[in-house]
């Protein structure tokens, strides 16, 4: 059996492995290795090659490609090690790492600490439970992008999207593009999911219809997608039987959620958060195993890569802390508490050492408003205040504070987002 | 001309079974099937479950059948290396009413001469299934019912026979039989006309179309359509057993219970229906679903759903299961009626039918050289790391993991494309291995599977299938 | 005269405003709650522009396709006819980020530049 021993050891080689790999070896951690398993390291952002990265990280507009690249220049530099074509099989508690691939066979990994940066998978039709029949042509929309994008194959001609969600939106146009005609994107809420540059950009530029609070009721086709019946729904999300109309297709692509991919954390028994389906994180992005860090979508489906980088980077720096044995004494841990319109908080918690920290906590409201007022409060302490004239659960918030600022009698920090009146 | 000493019309369970029996005999066998895959219709959309025949209609011979059927599994299994396990199912009694009806139930299994029947306190029972309700009366316990891999079990009849002989004609339709007198002399196909000294209609859905084509209009099938539930190896909610319902007159009701691979099996619903393709779920009958099995198991969780299916059984018109031999259609047997218990029966039907075979007057020595055992391709994510390590030296492709949530790596399906019975298809591969089968329905092995396929068969991409002809996965290439 | 209702994507509010007017001149703009809102609805209204990303061909490479995009924005109306002229290239190994792969496509005076690498 091989055996590597290294410092840190990263799972997941896309931009949130990157950024941590660059991070942790910035902060002095000697090995750093990135286990990958596909053939190049990049993630997600080799098959999203259209543009609007890095708008907040680098102030300019770059595609997948050039963003993760600029990682992966700077990880060759630094001379991070990576394992690619290798799949992680398991994380034992203990941080061992078993993992296989073609070359070495199985691969047994010894860490002080680990990186999880797996990033999330796409909901399926029967996530969402649409009957009907089974045919071909029913495919996810990052699935379909990687076809089209790295495979150089068409996933078909006459398209119906379910989910506004951004990358529903971005195939859409990127389909549009090579000639296919989408028929409609249909979105069950009554808002987007996903950014609105994405709409215009995406949808009005290219007349496609958006109908918003409706749904794909059943898919028709034996052997290929014929089409599929859409139906306007109550405000219950329950379709309405009288609206039901039929929209010949061959293709239904599904851009309807994505889902923190867990299989691993779950197996080192570390805890899951039952809101964001991730590990639960103080702001060091340290999970209730204190060998274990995480980062990106694989602790919450974040809405910009941008965000990804910033709370990977922390990930990085601090499982390298906790390498070199330099990671901050604990005295005292916050909980977080989510108020009115939070769905949740990302860290989940903070855990309080002697310094005086700055925190960002990020999260998504539950539903749209306009204008509102953000706050932070501990105890009687108002730790953030911001008022926002529209909040959308497609587009992530934050608040900041310091952690000095949290007072002694406190144990809880509290975020609420109100309208004001 | 193709010629043969029996045609076999049909490669779901039963056709499989069939020929897997006759190969032990100096015999040319033929089989024949629309599809692109063995495995039928309804042998590949049913509840997976390997029945005892307790509740059978005593005396009948699908009693009989599925009666004898049942301990043959524990050596089949092994012999042909299909997962199976006898999980044993509960039938508890929720209502008085029901819990009155027990006595009977255990009357018919023992006219069926299932004598391990037992029965169960509620507390016995909820100390075996403690989701199951708490309301719960008191129930039967059926030790030997058990579970199996259905996609394997026709799978392995199949390259078993084959390895034995038997030759397999896919993506063939039996168009007509052509009658001389008071026999088949051969019959008509899409891949051109099979001259047969012996027909066995083993067509299951299309039987009666079959049965038209050799002048025998008795009796007519129905499709009954029955829709399921697969739930995710993590939901929160599981059963050990399987859970039947006390069936009432209507119907047998929804179970619930584990498949082999570890999910969760909730359904099925029972629809007569006339249209022998529609194969879509609804939301009424999804729903139906949920309402009952909840009677039962009232914390499942069919929001941890990965997928939901529907199959269509055969429903004969008049209803049982008809083996039948005719005296104007000498060399001919026409199988019928088999419905749910079809997959259990299948193999002691194929003795059955050897036996019929001999009887209406074939003459067929055994062969000296059967070969009882066939190895499955090798199942990486259940060998030990050790095992793994020297598969993968021996062919690196283990080393590559394809489908993430069931762990399949390329070498597995590679083999799977180059079996005997060759996987040709992205749902034939799924089928043999569970690559896309696991909770992200292949979003991301897909278009993985898609590529290897088009490159071992080495055909375009847009020729590869996700199962039959005209359900191509990719229209054209980009550039 | 003409009259647009432009969503902004400026910022996540993503204001609707109202820009009439005619002939290459702007007549009045309505609906926007900031200097950049203002400045996009206008340059929305005359001339949209935008970065066009794609994929041509790569020979030479394991991978079939090279990620490409416009150096800077293109108007808006010629996006389809870039699309022919990118459905006709080719790449060829090595391909460095940001080489050119089109150079001046339509006459437009922008490149299309490759955004992956590949040995």
């Amino acid at each position: 059996m091989h055996n590597i021993q290294c410092d840190v050891a990263i799972i997941g080689g896309g931009p949130a492995g990157l950024a941590a790999a660059v991070s942790a070896k910035k902060q002095g951690a000697q090995k750093v290795l990135i286990i990958e398993r596909d053939t190049a390291l990049g993630g997600i952002l080799q098959q999203c090659i259209h543009p609007g990265f890095g708008l907040t990280y680098y102030n300019e507009e770059l595609t997948g490609p050039e963003y993760y690249g600029r990682f992966i220049k700077q990880a060759e530099s630094l001379g991070i090690e990576s394992l690619l074509d290798t799949m992680v099989l398991e994380v034992q508690p203990t941080g061992k790492i078993i993992c296989v691939n073609s070359k070495y066979g199985i691969t047994y990994v010894d860490a002080k600490s680990v990186v999880l940066a797996m990033g999330c998978r796409e909901r399926t039709r029967a996530n969402i439970q649409i009957p009907g029949t089974r045919p071909a042509g029913i495919y996810t929309a990052g699935a379909a992008q990687r076809l089209i994008n790295r495979q150089n194959e068409m996933v078909g001609r006459e398209i119906v999207i379910l989910g506004s969600g951004d990358i529903g939106m971005i195939m859409a146009r990127r389909l549009t593009l090579e000639g296919a005609h989408v028929v409609a994107v249909v979105e069950i809420m009554n808002y987007l999911a996903g950014l609105t540059r994405n709409r215009v950009q995406c949808l009005d530029d290219y007349d496609i219809p958006l109908l918003l609070s409706h749904t794909v009721t059943r898919i028709v086709g034996n052997e290929r997608v014929e089409g599929v019946y859409v139906a306007q729904v109550d405000e219950n999300k329950r379709p309405i039987g009288e609206t039901e109309e039929f929209y010949p297709c061959d293709t239904l692509l599904l851009s309807v959620g994505l889902i923190p991919e867990n299989e691993l954390s779950r197996a080192t028994d570390i805890e899951i958060s039952a809101v964001t389906n991730g590990p639960v994180v103080n702001q060091f992005m340290q999970t209730s195993n204190p060998a274990v860090f995480a980062c990106g979508n694989v602790v919450h489906v974040n809405d910009l890569v941008d965000n990804v980088t910033l709370e990977s980077e922390i990930a990085g720096r601090e499982a390298a802390r906790y390498a070199m044995g330099s990671f901050p004494q604990v005295k005292r841990r916050i909980s977080l508490e989510t108020g009115n319109n939070v769905r949740y908080l990302c860290p989940h918690l903070l855990d309080i050492a002697d310094m005086d920290e700055q925190i960002t906590l990020y999260f998504r409201v539950l539903a749209p408003e306009h204008n509102v007022t953000i706050t932070a409060k501990s105890g009687d302490a108002v730790l953030y205040k911001k008022k926002a004239v529209k909040v959308n659960p497609g587009e992530m918030e934050h608040v900041t504070f310091k952690t000095g600022e949290i007072p002694a009698s406190s144990d809880c920090v509290r975020v609420d987002v109100t309208k004001e009146v | 001309m193709l010629k043969t000493d029996v045609l076999i019309i049909g490669a779901g369970a039963s056709g499989c079974a069939i020929a897997r029996e006759l190969s032990k005999y100096q015999l040319d066998v033929m089989v024949a099937d629309k599809n692109e895959d063995v495995g039928g219709d309804a042998s590949k959309s049913n509840s997976a479950i390997i029945h005892t025949g307790y509740d059978a209609s005593p005396g009948t011979l699908e009693s009989q059948l599925v009666v004898a059927a049942n301990p043959m599994y524990d050596k089949l299994s092994e012999d042909l290396e299909i997962p199976f396990e006898r999980v044993g199912a509960i039938l508890p009694a929720i209502t008085d009413e029901q819990f009155e009806k027990l006595p009977s139930i255990k009357e018919k299994a023992f006219k069926n001469r299932v004598y391990d029947v037992e029965y169960k306190t509620a507390e016995q029972l909820l100390k075996m299934e403690p989701n199951l309700n708490p309301e719960v009366k008191g129930g039967l316990y059926i030790p030997r019912e058990s579970i199996i891999d259905p996609f394997l079990l026709v799978v392995a009849l199949a390259e078993n026979a084959q390895e034995n002989g038997v030759s397999f004609l896919l993506s063939t339709k039996v168009t007509g039989l052509k009658i001389e007198g008071d026999r088949i002399a051969g019959a008509e196909t899409t891949a051109g006309p099979i001259e047969a000294k012996y027909v066995i209609n083993a067509a299951g859905l299309y039987c009666d179309e079959i049965a038209h084509m050799a002048g025998k209009d008795d009796y007519y099938v129905n499709p009954r359509k029955g829709q399921f539930y697969i739930l995710d190896k993590n939901t929160s909610c599981k059963v050990e057993h399987i859970v039947l319902p006390i069936p009432t007159k209507l119907t047998k009701g929804k179970l619930m219970c584990p498949t082999i691979h570890g999910n969760m099996l909730v359904g099925p619903t029972a629809e007569d229906l006339t249209d022998k393709v529609d194969k879509s779920t609804t939301r009424e009958g999804l729903d139906s679903i949920e309402t009952d099995v909840r009677k039962l198991i009232p914390k499942v969780n069919l929001r941890d759903s990965i997928t939901q299916y529907c199959g269509l059984r055969p429903n004969r018109n008049p209803e049982g299961l008809h083996v039948d031999t005719y005296d104007d259609v000498k060399n001919y047997v026409n199988l019928s009626g088999i419905r749910s218990t079809g997959l259990t029966g299948s193999v002691a039907l194929g003795k059955y039918v050897a036996q019929t075979l001999i009887d209406i007057g074939m003459k067929a020595p055994f062969k000296t050289n059967f070969i009882e055992k066939r190895k499955n391709i090798p199942c990486f994510h259940k060998l030990s790391r050790n095992d793994q390590n020297l598969l993968i030296k021996q062919n690196p492709l283990y080393g590559k993991v394809i489908c993430r949530c069931e762990t399949i790596t390329e070498g597995e399906i590679v083999e799977a494309i180059h079996r005997p019975i060759p996987a040709r298809s992205v749902d034939a591969v799924k089928r043999r291995l569970r690559a896309g089968m696991g909770r992200c329905q292949g979003g991301f092995c897909g278009p993985r599977v898609i590529d290897i396929l088009a490159r071992e068969l080495n055909i375009p991409v847009t020729e590869v299938n996700k199962n039959n002809k005209g359900s191509y996965m990719i229209a054209g290439k980009v550039r | 005269m003409q009259e647009k209702k432009i969503i902004c994507t400026v910022c996540p509010i993503g204001c609707t405003i109202a820009v009439k007017g005619e002939g290459g001149k702007i007549l009045s703009i309505e609906g926007h709650t900031c200097k950049r809102g203002e400045e996009y609805s206008a340059n929305e209204f005359l001339h949209p522009v935008r970065i066009l990303t794609s994929t041509v061909r790569l020979k030479g490479s394991d991978m079939p396709l090279m990620p490409v995009r416009s150096n800077k924005p293109l108007p808006r109306e010629s996006l389809f006819d870039c699309m022919e002229e990118i459905k006709k290239t080719e790449a060829k190994v090595p391909v460095r980020c940001m080489d050119v792969i089109i150079k001046d496509i339509l006459g437009t005076g922008i490149d299309i530049v490759a955004t992956g690498n590949a040995e």
